[in-house]
């Protein structure tokens, strides 16, 4: 034995200095950056985020109350990790992958804290069927099998990123194992099991980035119409309070064609998680027809919930999304608050009594931010498949300001930027996304698609439906001064076509049986006719129609109703035919 | 046996730093004897093995550096609770002030309170009725919600706590609700308007009061609201009670944790406020709700006034974030002299949509609620226009739609301080005004609703 060693386990225990909210300093272990401790005599988690002289910093996950200078503090000498395999679907984690129906039976109604939970199931057994023989070479990243995780959701049992896994299969097994149970083995002795962990905070590997060039669909008429989002793309919702963050946030986790959904709820109500989870076990995936919830995993560290806890929840969400990205499938990552997270790191920071960057946020914040979202993307796996992690971050800029550092630094790194405006909220507008500031730079490498599987007048329709909505806002600062009777009729009737797109279209009532989601041809549709209308109208108008008549035609009110009706193909059809047989009147 | 130090080294505003202590446990509860013998209490804000910072609730007037002995009690602060709480009046900081015994506790609890586990909570969906127009129809409260009334000075925000407080029930279920009232920093004066209105409704019999008075010391707010809180939970979850917990004035609670923050010598978030302020907030408002399995619920409507009625201040911004919703005083519906002078635009129940509809209150709810905002909105640009163009300018639409703005001012959020409107009233009073406007005007309303409400 080395001397090195000795002194290494000697100096994996250590002792409390320095207690100041969720920041406490050790004396006495030599931890690497970012190692988990126990701290105190209850064994509070704990991660060292900065190590000064004898000094260890360490942020604690659990409430730290009570804990005195000399409690011992117990280095594990490995990285905050999570557990991944068969089971996480259709659970509800806190911010560090501890189940919290469990520790509901472990400590009843409230999070009392020195409880560790493992993150799935260790009793429950799966059938696991093998797709390697006895002999085979394979590398990390081989899939060596599956479990049927759901029903009609098979889980790939992937070798981990980590060399040891190179070699011969020296043996595998078929039949029902728990997580822990071996498997099988290579010929160099790894044992191969269900699960494997992974350090939250490194990003999981794959071969290459690929195009996004797969749109997200959402089923909501204003994100997939004029500001899509591609598979594997990013995008972010700024919103002041009240504009519709989460419900829009909850809206895409329930009808986007994900496979996978992560949620997490970083900072946020506590009712809210709660109304999230009674809802996505009872709620149908459109796609699929099975529970919304057998394809969720939840993260959920409400704003009361520990803060250093918060500041690791976007982390663990991600791996989570990651392992399930390299077994080939579309994961869609919802983050709800982003900025709560970057307030819980900028508590940590002051606390560290660091330099603070603007607003007292820490100098490193836009790094974070910039990593975080680039572990999202397209790729080619190491087993050779396709999978992609689609970031969707909720911002919260104080005072809606969006000049603010974690709104700025986000837009430096997102493709897709949704802007809530309180004021089309204040008039129940929703989803309230302002039409003129959003914009998405997935519009150009999308277009292919759309054109190809939704219509050939796809972008064409759009782009022109953008032009009315942007001349209307030009007209309208003009009938602020004069009122509208005073413009010519071509602009009066520009505005009314821009009031239709906007009622007709952009509104969608996210509580609404049917109109909650919206398919890509009825989209399409909707769009045809309104602007049918337009095109017809302009005509008429050209031909000595009077404005009144046209703006008081009344088969074309009753295209509003076609969001709530579920066979619109009809109901359109006949609707075209209606406002032809008027404008037939004008001529 | 404790011992006793008499080690301090710095004191500073609120704060004392003393040194040469053994292990002392963070957020422990502190107990200061000064040279006159009175004793003052104080929580430890942060430990180390060299100096020990302590927190101190009566403000530290009189604390020298030689003759005043320091305790740490090894426990954290408590409360002593029981059902018979109720009907007492008690000091910010949990003792008896109304000349009565002290409470016999049945359990003593930590005021701190732990986090509910998200899983354990149960979603709120009761409507609860307050008899005021405006927050019922379009901005419904319901059981287990934390719902703000966000004010400005000299806007009546009082009355209307005061009137939900009296109003407020679950139509179908009789029973009332126990009220908690924290007051933190509020005047005499409006203390007694309180304690004079609870004495006549007889409200102060299911109520337990806190007060904390402008008078009083600042850091002893700091532990009001966990008071308060804590005796909810208790009547809540333990006697299945529900319960109404008031809290005024928060502006008054996050100046004092600014201060402390300063005295620390802590870097400062946005305008001077703690940049934890949202964690911290977040450990009083969260304290709301339902739980599965307990009969008992709390709701939650802390007031707070807005710094020169500015919304985007950290104080009402950070509130926002973390409530379900906000009411909106508007000082431009007081100056017309409308009582309650709630705005409805910028006001929002995030919990509205489960506790209405056909079985809770009536099916056109929703979309009576989303066609008044819709046509208010609306009607209330238009004003600006009018100050422009002259009402003659306008289309005749437009015209009906000025008028509306003017009449749901009037009719529908004007009552009186007393008027108890039930739903049904509410809705009716919304029909008469949408039937100013043309039926084929409302379209977000289902035709047949229209056919039902419109033509009667």
């Amino acid at each position: 034995m080395r001397d090195g060693d000795i002194i290494m386990s000697k100096e994996k225990i250590g002792r409390i200095y320095r207690i100041a909210g969720p920041v406490v300093t050790a004396t006495g272990i030599s931890a690497r950056m970012y190692d988990l401790v126990k701290v105190g005599n209850e064994k509070l988690m704990g991660e060292v985020i900065q190590i000064q002289g004898e000094k260890t910093t360490i942020q604690v996950y659990e409430d730290t109350s009570g804990l005195k200078p000399g409690e011992v503090v117990e280095n594990t000498g490995e990285p905050l990790s999570v557990l991944l395999g068969p089971g996480l679907l259709d659970s509800i984690y806190d911010g560090i992958q501890r189940p919290l129906p469990v520790l509901t039976k472990q400590m009843g109604e409230y999070i009392k804290r020195g409880v560790e939970a493992p993150g799935l199931n260790l009793e429950k057994k799966w059938e696991f069927k093998p797709s390697v023989n006895k002999g085979e070479s394979v590398k990390p990243g081989t899939i060596i099998g599956e479990v049927e995780e759901m029903p009609g959701l098979i889980h790939k049992i992937i070798l981990p990123p980590l060399p040891e896994y190179t070699g011969k299969v020296a043996e595998i097994k078929a039949g029902k194992f728990n997580v822990e149970e071996p498997i099988g083995k290579l010929d160099n002795g790894a044992e191969l099991k269900l699960s494997q962990k992974w350090p939250v905070r490194t990003p999981r590997k794959f071969t290459n980035k690929l195009q996004a060039e797969v749109p997200f669909i959402t089923g909501q008429r204003i994100f997939d119409a004029l500001f899509p989002l591609a598979k594997g793309g990013m995008a972010a919702i700024p919103g002041g309070f009240g504009t519709g963050k989460t419900v829009a946030q909850q809206t895409l986790a329930k009808w986007s064609d994900a496979d996978i959904i992560v949620y997490i709820g970083c900072g946020e109500r506590g009712n809210e998680m709660t109304e999230v989870l009674k809802e996505f076990p009872e709620l149908k995936d459109p796609r699929t027809g099975r529970p919304l919830m057998n394809r969720t995993v939840l993260i959920a560290n409400t704003s009361n919930m520990p803060v250093a806890a918060r500041e690791a929840s976007v982390y663990t969400g991600m791996t989570i999304a990651e392992y399930y990205r390299d077994m080939g499938y579309n994961v869609a990552l919802m983050a709800d608050s982003t900025s709560r997270w970057a307030e819980a790191m900028r508590e940590i920071s002051s606390r560290l009594e660091e330099m603070p960057g603007e607003e007292g946020y820490p100098a490193y914040l836009a790094t974070r931010l910039a990593e975080f979202y680039e572990r999202a993307g397209r790729v080619n796996t190491l087993s050779k498949e396709i999978g992609s992690i689609t970031v969707i971050g909720a911002v919260s800029p104080p005072g809606g300001d969006f000049s603010e550092p974690v709104t700025q630094n986000t837009l430096r790194v997102i493709k897709t930027f949704w802007a809530l405006d309180p004021r089309l909220a204040q008039r129940r507008h929703f989803p309230a996304i302002n039409w003129l500031t959003s914009y998405s730079l997935y519009k150009d490498t999308l277009e292919n698609w759309f054109v190809d599987n939704v219509g050939a007048r796809w972008v064409e329709m759009v782009n022109e439906l953008m032009a009315y909505l942007q001349e209307e806002e030009k007209l309208l600062e003009i009938v602020q001064l004069v009122g509208s009777d005073a413009l010519p009729a071509k602009q009066q009737l520009t505005l009314e076509i821009a009031r239709m797109i906007r009622e007709f279209f952009l509104q969608q009532n996210a509580f609404h049986e049917v109109d909650t989601y919206c398919q890509m041809d009825k989209m399409y549709m909707l769009m045809e006719t309104i602007l049918h209308y337009a095109n017809q109208a302009n005509l008429a108008l050209d031909q000595g129609a009077g404005i009144q008549s046209l703006i008081n035609m009344e088969s074309k009110e009753t295209i509003a109703n076609i969001k709530f009706i579920k066979d619109y193909k009809k109901e359109l059809a006949k609707i075209k035919l209606d406002m032809d047989r008027e404008f037939d009147k004008f001529r | 046996m404790l011992k006793e130090y008499r080690t301090i080294t710095k004191v500073a505003g609120p704060l004392i730093f003393t040194e040469k202590t053994d292990a002392v446990g963070y957020a422990d509860l502190v107990q200061i004897k000064l040279s006159d013998g009175s004793i003052k209490m104080g929580q430890v804000l942060d430990t180390s093995e060299d100096i020990v910072v302590v927190q101190v609730f009566e403000g530290t007037r009189g604390i020298d550096r030689k003759n005043t002995w320091v305790k740490f009690l090894g426990d954290t602060i408590k409360l002593n609770v029981s059902k018979n709480m109720l009907g007492r009046i008690l000091s910010g900081a949990g003792k008896p002030i109304d000349g009565g015994p002290e409470v016999i506790p049945e359990k003593k609890l930590d005021i701190t309170g732990a986090a509910i586990n998200p899983y354990s909570r149960k979603s709120p969906a009761e409507f609860i009725q307050t008899g005021i127009s405006t927050i019922d129809a379009c901005n419904t409260l319901v059981r287990g919600q934390k719902l703000p009334i966000f004010s400005g000075s000299g806007l009546p925000h009082n009355e209307i706590a005061l009137q939900i407080a009296r109003q407020a029930k679950v139509p179908g279920k009789e029973q009332a609700f126990a009220v908690i009232f924290a007051a933190m920093g509020i005047t005499n004066e409006e203390a007694q308007y309180f304690m004079k209105d609870f004495e006549q409704t007889g409200a102060l019999q299911r109520a337990v009061v806190f007060l904390n008075l402008a008078s009083d010391p600042a850091s002893e707010r700091l532990i009001t609201p966990r008071m308060a809180l804590t005796a909810a939970e208790y009547l809540a979850f333990e006697h299945d009670m529900h319960v109404l917990v008031i809290l005024t004035d928060l502006t008054n609670y996050c100046e004092s944790l600014r201060e402390i923050g300063a005295a620390r010598e802590e870097i400062p978030g946005r305008r001077g406020y703690p940049g934890y302020m949202y964690t911290d907030l977040a450990t009083i408002y969260e304290r709301a709700g339902m739980i599965h399995g307990k009969n008992g619920s709390i709701t939650q409507i802390p007031i707070l006034t807005m710094m020169g009625d500015d919304i985007t201040h950290p104080i009402p911004d950070l509130t926002g974030y973390i409530t379900e919703g906000q009411i909106v005083l508007s000082r431009e519906l007081h100056r017309k002299n409308i009582y309650p002078p709630i705005d409805i635009l910028p006001s929002l129940s995030r919990l509205m949509n489960a506790g209405i509809g056909p079985t809770k209150t009536r099916e056109d709810h929703k979309q009576v609620s989303d066609q008044l905002y819709a046509n208010y909105a609306e009607g209330r640009d238009l004003r600006g226009l009018v100050a422009i163009v002259g009402e003659e300018a306008l289309s005749d639409k437009d015209k009906k739609l000025l008028k509306f703005a003017d009449e749901f001012e009037k009719r529908f959020v004007r009552q009186g301080k007393h008027e108890d409107r039930d739903i049904k009233g509410t809705l009716g009073i919304g029909w008469d005004l949408m039937r100013m406007m043309p039926k084929k005007d409302l379209i977000r309303i289902k035709p047949e609703f229209k056919d039902k409400y419109y033509d009667k």
